[in-house]
């Protein structure tokens, strides 16, 4: 195989220094995508800095604002089946059930399931021209097989999608990003983190090379009183989305308070849009307020060849979704 | 003979190794200073190799030499030493043979290094450099240039359509009850759970033992000597375990030939074996267009069958399968007109995949017979039973036994069929539009001649064997029962042996055959043993000198004279009396040809399938399914229904997920993955039941065995397709039936 260096890494500092240093350097968590993007010759880091040794990154804990920290290390399943997570954000739960395996999730940690790289058949298939792998290429998925592309925020670059559930829910969410790097501490809005492709396809999140993420904030708000996550895959188990709701609302007196809709599937980042949001503030959830909401969060969506119902099921998959949400307890 | 296992759920006897991990297959052979293949393929669909850049792959360490076309070393010169007994009429590919690219992921190259992992690495590291040709890839952008196939050895078993009868359709034009579609398939690929895989043990000048993954030793065998030059008796291909095949393990694949090749002018043992991503690149399920037009009189009585389909093949084969014959031996039809032709395109022969040609056609069909029924306004069961024969239309034979009124019967009744609304998006829970659909299968019940040898030893045992294959089947297990009746043993006294060469012969197991085929050997085998042990019993015992054949029943292990005029004489000191310590028989199974030819002999199925098609997404999920089979003698109903329950599955898999995209610009499949290929989870997979409906059928064998490996399927899809006419209205002819295809149908949102 490729050779490369492999560093356990005692502590964040270490690890981000590590990275810092050589250009090529990967973070490896969990490993369930980098080892199979290796494999096929698609990722080739000239080292591997394993972060699983470092303290304090598995933990789950509650934060003084109520809010709850998921360590950067705890591992997806482990997430998924804590019981304040169970208790106070079923949303985020439900979502990361529905991504992988068990032994995916088994293995995955939370800050490696934002790292995940697209599941585009040609950013795998090094023989076939790919911005996203080489960038200047070009992109093969425009004109080629396309049913899991994106029909929102795409560029002629690129029009892969990200694929985790576990980010829509944390999207839907508000969570925020702790990181560490060689310039110190900073904190990233969830929703700021994934960017689009633009004319850069080949970075898939603002994080910059030599930065750790270290864990993910959720603040108070879990909407556990209505909420609901969809997946829409062409098997019922192990296939990512080809639409993915995560719909989180507050109801009183009949009307809605909050709403939170982001939407995997569609597009390079979790697909969030703050007007449709508002939109529904203080209507009743009915289908007709939905219908709108959906509406404004696929406004300006473009089909492929394959993916063009993708525009219609998404909004039907919010529909159905934000009724369910709004029905949960009745 | 008494049946005491015959027919019995007995447990798979390989079922232990299996599951504890003691069962070897292919690749996991280990011999001293065993070298490594690994193989480049192609990236370009047509064209010539100009250069292939090896300098960087040489540096890698442990590298022992790099093949390509310019070094390869000289195989066979003539194109038949490279047919094997699946191969269809033309060329067969010949790995390396120039620098021609005939398809894309045809093997290029080949690293044979000190372990796998530098041979992988070096792989990644040559380039190729080529002079690109326009392609040819996709059957839809040329199906007018479709054309008869060629005819060769291949034909005998699959033969082309009958010549038409009557005037089909001028009388389908006429007919007052009509229905026509037009029927769609991807191309698909085997995909086994176990990658083709070739360890090639070098045993001296010209000698081998191969492990290889096949459905046929000797197919393999004689490839390789052919291929070689090698001598048959110096070629030994062993395959004792095989981890599902479904047809790929018919003909040999590209990594024996490679792995031979490299053992041979290397003097060294080889293994070579496949990635996911290779199992791409060879054989598979061809697309087709089928075409189809029935016509039924007043009263529902069909009288015009049109059936014709267009399927790829390669540039340089013709392959083919039976598409269009089915419908003329399910349906009588005064007139009929089933037409069959290929387009070659730049690809990869196609292969048997199970059930080949019938899971294809059937779905064109049953979904058509299934309209023909609504547009005569009838229930589907009852339109089958209108136009029920028990006369193969095409032959004008009957069949040898046809239990399928049966079938309908005790699925039916099952499923509870009589409850069913038969109107349209009748039926539904919450989002969910209910359907429940019906097809008939059927699948040819044939039988080849095989060759099995019965050894009893003086510590009392039997092993009976033949160079047959057991892919999952339950072959050891079935034919250990058979062994054990035949002989009158426990069956913990006696095992079946398969998969090595240097058996008795067996031809490739495939078309649901094996059972019949080497259950009668099997028998054959026995019989003679029975009749050497009676000789040398009347020479040790003087009750026996007088008896004849049919004076003994061999049984509880010895002979037992009927009359009861002396005591038993155990096979133990029948066998510890001779010389060698040991009895054997070796024996031909032969068809029975002068009962069969008077018959057509099928096996047949009806399923009945529940789907929920979610009204907004268009999702379809089978939520229940009962198939009932007639198949003969069904020999073991454990390993029968685990048989049938694969096929099932297969069948859901085949409507509803399976299909290998190609990007037509590269002419690749772009899902060349498990992750990406998608084959049916555990969460697809609902109530599934399986009834058998036996038949007593002494024409096809002497124990009554039709085979099973193919029935199952074959009925699935068109069901499935029905159910999701009767949940949501529209026909979705074509497959697989995806959530974008029905959701245009389904109820609109506002």
């Amino acid at each position: 195989m490729n050779s490369f260096t492999y560093t356990a890494a005692p502590d964040a500092n270490t690890a981000a220094a590590l990275l810092t240093a050589d250009k090529h350097a990967q973070l490896i968590a969990g490993g369930t995508n980098l080892l199979d993007l290796m494999k096929e010759n698609v990722a080739q880091p000239a080292a591997l800095i394993d972060i699983n040794n470092i303290d304090g990154l598995d933990g789950i804990t509650t934060l003084d604002n109520g809010g709850l920290r998921l360590g950067a290390l705890a591992h997806n399943a482990d997430t998924a089946y804590h019981p304040l997570v169970e208790q106070k954000y079923p949303l985020l739960a439900k979502a990361i059930l529905s991504g992988a395996s068990a032994q995916l999730r088994n293995m995955a940690t939370n800050g490696g399931n934002m790292m995940q790289r697209t599941r585009c058949y040609y950013f795998y298939d090094t023989s076939t021209p790919c911005n996203k792998r080489e960038p200047g290429t070009g992109c093969s998925a425009i004109g080629g097989y396309n049913r899991i592309h994106a029909i929102l925020g795409a560029s002629d670059s690129c029009i892969a999608t990200f694929p985790s559930d576990m980010c829509n829910a944390l999207a839907a969410l508000d969570a925020t990003i702790n990181v560490t790097g060689p310039e110190g501490d900073r904190v990233i809005a969830f929703t700021d983190f994934h960017r689009l492709p633009g004319d850069e396809p080949q970075l898939d999140n603002i994080l910059k090379h030599g930065e750790l993420i270290t864990s993910i904030d959720l603040p108070k708000n879990g909407f556990e009183k209505n909420y609901a996550y969809l997946k829409l895959r062409d098997r019922t188990s192990y296939a990512f989305a080809l639409v993915a709701i995560a719909t989180g609302l507050e109801l009183q007196d009949g009307l809605i308070k909050n709403a939170r809709i982001a939407c995997g599937g569609l597009a390079h980042k979790p697909w969030r849009k703050p007007e449709a949001e508002d939109y529904l503030i203080d209507k009743v959830p009915i289908k007709e307020n939905f219908e709108a909401a959906a509406d404004i969060i696929l406004n300006g969506a473009m089909g492929y060849k394959d993916n063009a119902f993708k525009i219609e099921l998404a909004k039907r998959a919010i529909v159905r979704n934000c009724l369910t949400a709004a029905n949960l307890n009745n | 003979m008494q049946q005491k296992y015959i027919g019995q759920p007995v447990s798979r006897v390989d079922g232990e190794a299996k599951v504890t991990g003691s069962a070897k297959y292919a690749a996991e052979f280990n011999v001293p200073k065993l070298r490594y293949g690994y193989v480049v393929n192609s990236t370009i669909a047509k064209g010539k190799i100009i250069k292939i850049n090896l300098e960087r792959a040489m540096a890698v360490q442990g590298v022992i030499k790099i093949y390509t076309h310019e070094n390869r070393p000289s195989t066979a010169w003539l194109s038949f030493n490279y047919a094997d007994m699946d191969a269809p009429p033309g060329k067969p590919f010949v790995p390396m043979h120039n620098n021609k690219i005939v398809y894309n992921g045809q093997p290029i190259a080949m690293i044979v290094a000190e372990t796998f992992e530098q041979a992988r690495y070096a792989a990644s590291l040559v380039t190729v450099e080529y002079d690109k040709e326009e392609h040819e890839s996709d059957l839809h952008a040329h199906l007018t240039e479709a054309r008869l196939p060629k005819k060769g050895l291949a034909t005998l078993l699959k033969p082309g359509p009958p010549k038409p009868k009557g005037e089909a359709e001028k009388i389908y034009e006429a007919s007052p009850v009509k229905a026509a579609g037009t029927f769609v398939h991807g191309i698909e690929h085997h995909n086994p759970m176990e990658m083709f895989a070739s360890t090639v043990v070098y045993e001296g000048e010209k000698k081998l033992t191969i492990f290889d993954k096949t459905q046929g030793t000797i197919n393999c065998q004689l490839y390789v000597a052919n291929v070689f030059g090698l001598p048959f008796k110096n070629v030994r291909v062993i395959s004792h375990y095989v981890g599902g095949a479904f047809g790929s393990g018919l003909r040999p694949q590209y990594q024996l030939f490679l792995a031979v090749m490299a053992s041979l002018d290397l003097k060294k043992s080889v293994r070579l074996s496949m990635n996911r991503h290779q199992m791409f690149t060879f054989g598979h399920r061809p697309a087709t267009v089928q075409k189809t037009k029935f016509g039924a009189n007043d009263v529902g009585k069909i009288q015009a069958i049109n059936h014709e389909s267009i399927g790829e093949t390669s540039q340089f084969e013709d392959y083919t399968e039976i598409v269009v014959n089915w419908a003329n031996m399910l349906y009588p039809s005064p007139n009929t007109k089933l037409q069959y032709k290929l387009k070659p395109l730049d690809v990869a022969s196609p292969m048997d995949m199970r059930a080949p040609g019938g899971a294809t056609g059937l779905h064109a069909v049953e979904v058509t017979i299934d309209e023909l029924a609504y547009q005569a306004k009838m229930d589907p069961v009852d339109f089958r039973l209108l136009n029920y024969t028990d006369m193969d239309q095409t032959t004008e034979k009957p069949y040898s036994s046809k239990e399928l009124k049966e079938c309908f019967k005790q699925a039916a009744d099952k499923f509870g069929w009589k409850n069913r609304n038969p109107e349209p998006r009748s039926m539904r829970r919450n989002h969910k539009l209910i359907g429940w659909g019906i097809a008939t299968g059927i699948w040819e019940a044939m039988q080849l001649p095989t060759r099995a040898e019965a050894v009893l030893t003086a510590d009392g045992k039997l092993t009976v064997s033949s160079a047959t294959s057991d892919f999952g089947t339950g072959t050891y297990t079935v034919m250990a029962q058979i062994a054990a009746d035949c002989m009158g043993m426990d069956l913990a006294d006696v095992s079946f042996k398969l998969g090595d060469s240097d058996m008795p012969f067996a031809p490739i197991s495939g078309g649901s055959f094996t059972a019949a085929s080497t259950g009668t050997a099997v028998q054959a085998a026995c019989l003679g043993l029975r009749k050497k042990l009676l000789k040398k019993a009347q020479k040790m015992v003087a009750a026996f000198t007088e008896a004849e054949f049919d004076d003994i029943d061999f049984t509880d292990s010895g002979l037992h004279l009927k009359n009861n005029s002396g005591p038993p004489l155990s096979y133990r000191e029948i066998v510890a009396a001779t010389k060698e310590k040991t009895l054997k028989s070796k024996n031909m199974g032969w068809p029975n040809a002068m009962k069969q030819r008077k018959f057509t002999r099928a096996t047949h199925s009806a399923v009945f399938v529940e789907v929920e098609v979610d009204e907004d997404f268009g999702i379809v999920k089978v939520t229940r399914m009962v198939t009932a089979v007639a198949a003969g003698k069904i020999l073991n109903p454990k390993t029968a229904r685990s048989q049938i329950l694969g096929g099932m599955v297969w069948g859901i898999s085949k409507a509803l997920r399976e299909e290998s995209v190609m990007d037509h610009r590269f002419g690749k499949f772009m899902n060349d993955s498990l992750a990406e290929y998608h084959l049916p989870v555990n969460a697809d997979i609902n109530d599934l039941e399986v009834i058998f409906v036996e038949e007593d059928d002494k024409i096809v064998n002497d124990l009554g065995i039709k085979g099973l490996g193919e029935i199952g399927l074959v009925a699935v899809p068109p069901a499935i397709a029905n159910a999701v006419f009767h949940a949501t209205g529209k026909r979705v002819n074509d497959l697989p039936i995806t959530m974008d295809k029905v959701m245009d149908y389904a109820s609109p949102l506002v």
